[in-house]
């Protein structure tokens, strides 16, 4: 089972409290999450990865079990493997575009040289065709090169999953069609469990394997 | 050696203790209270910024009744390790670290709230565990704001009169820092020295703000 997840979550907000209510079983490789905004698509997410805490339930991606509130296991963000894509990419901004790629095999509390050669990195920076802007800081990438460095970063580590968070919301229309067979042929060729949530019915078009709706906080398959 | 110069290198050993041990706090605190939730924040908050606007004297009386030999804290150190703070240079830096402080631990927390927490999020996703986060994501992308309130804090530091006399005294070649060793050269007639140790501050003092604005450009207005 590639996607296990049932879980709930309460948040409190302000005026009304917002209730998260998630179950997902799929065998799907690719799942597509589609919604409204406020919908809850993104807490859904954030509570896979481990960066938001389900009042009870149970999470196991590709497999493994990352948070289970009746055994007490809740593995933290940085032991689950996982390949996470924000919404808007969340570069670190006083990194270069190789700095940025390598940030997870560095290991420590130094960041990667600016002029490091890892391996890897070289070959993310020849597969994403980044090699010319290796050296740039993000701010001065374009909306389609600064996803793929943010695929890049998230998929050196050989990621169990990976999830991404609209992708696409922050390129214009051309680009956005592009980079969705980009990522299509990505996933084909990593044979990586991929999971998208998104507003935009034509992603699950492109890269929906299974299509779930996500309504008021609720998500049910 | 000259007084003036002695006087002159004991005022930076004292600014420039006062100004790491005001660093070292200001940026713990202020990292605290930008990213902690906890009960009493905004009255830590509070706590924590009374030096800038208590008067230094009632600063200074409340470090003489803390650190005498008759305050809890004094009394303390003087059983345990032998250590007298009263009347040493070592006090005088203390009590202008107190002041000094909350001109550090303002801009760093403002510098560490500017700091987008999705940024430390993907950092978690990456597989750094927080203290390498905050070395190489957080401190990195503050450290403009935090460099200018150190320089100011040094500033600060270097000028303190109150404080500093109340815990300390006026012990020429020991405890008789800049601006203290003026008000004695004003109040014995010696317009001489009293001249030259106020150039040789204020010198000091624009120095200080032109590297301020040098290093961190528009975090002085």
């Amino acid at each position: 089972m590639n996607f296990e997840v049932a879980f709930h979550k309460t948040l409190p907000g302000a005026g009304r409290r917002f209730a998260l209510q998630v179950g997902i079983r799929s065998d799907a490789a690719r799942l597509v999450i589609l919604g409204p905004s406020g919908a809850g698509k993104s807490l859904t997410l954030k509570a896979m990865a481990g960066l938001l805490r389900p009042d009870a339930g149970l999470v196991r991606l590709g497999g493994q079990t990352l948070f289970d509130s009746a055994a007490n296991l809740d593995l933290a963000p940085r032991k689950r493997r996982l390949g996470y894509v924000f919404q808007d990419y969340a570069l670190f901004p006083h990194l270069n575009v190789r700095q940025n790629i390598g940030f997870g095999l560095r290991r420590g509390w130094l960041n990667p040289h600016p002029r490091n050669e890892m391996d890897e990195v070289e070959y993310w920076l020849d597969c994403f065709r980044l090699r010319a802007v290796a050296g740039e800081l993000p701010a001065h990438l374009s909306g389609g090169q600064r996803q793929r460095v943010a695929l890049a970063r998230a998929l050196i580590a050989r990621p169990r999953a990976l999830l991404l968070d609209e992708p696409f919301a922050a390129l214009d229309a051309d680009l956005r069609e592009h980079m969705r067979s980009e990522l299509d042929a990505l996933q084909r060729r990593l044979a990586i469990p991929l999971l998208l949530i998104s507003h935009d019915a034509r992603d699950a078009e492109v890269l929906g394997e299974q299509v779930l709706c996500m309504r008021d906080g609720v998500l049910a398959a | 050696m000259s007084p003036l110069w002695s006087t002159f290198g004991l005022s930076l050993r004292v600014a420039g203790c006062a100004t790491l041990l005001a660093l070292l706090l200001g940026v713990g605190f202020g990292y605290l209270l930008a990213r902690g939730r906890f009960p009493g924040r905004d009255l830590l908050d509070t706590l924590l910024t009374l030096p800038m606007v208590m008067p230094p004297t009632v600063l200074g009386y409340y470090l003489l009744v803390l650190l005498g030999q008759q305050g809890w804290l004094g009394g303390w150190l003087d059983q345990q390790f032998g250590i007298r703070l009263i009347f040493t240079w070592q006090g005088a830096a203390l009590a202008a670290a107190v002041v000094a402080f909350p001109l550090v631990f303002k801009p760093a927390r403002a510098a560490f709230e500017a700091v987008d927490a999705q940024l430390e999020q993907a950092g978690r996703m990456l597989g750094l565990g927080e203290l390498a986060i905050f070395l190489r994501v957080t401190l990195p992308l503050a450290w403009r704001g935090i460099l200018a309130g150190m320089l100011l804090a040094f500033a600060r530091a270097l000028g303190e009169f109150g404080a500093t006399l109340m815990v300390a005294g006026s012990i020429p070649g020991r405890t008789q820092t800049l601006s203290v060793a003026i008000y004695e050269a004003v109040q014995a007639g010696q317009d001489g020295l009293a001249n030259a140790l106020v150039l040789a501050t204020s010198l000091l003092c624009v120095a200080v703000l032109l590297l301020a604005g040098r290093l961190a450009p528009g975090y002085l207005r």
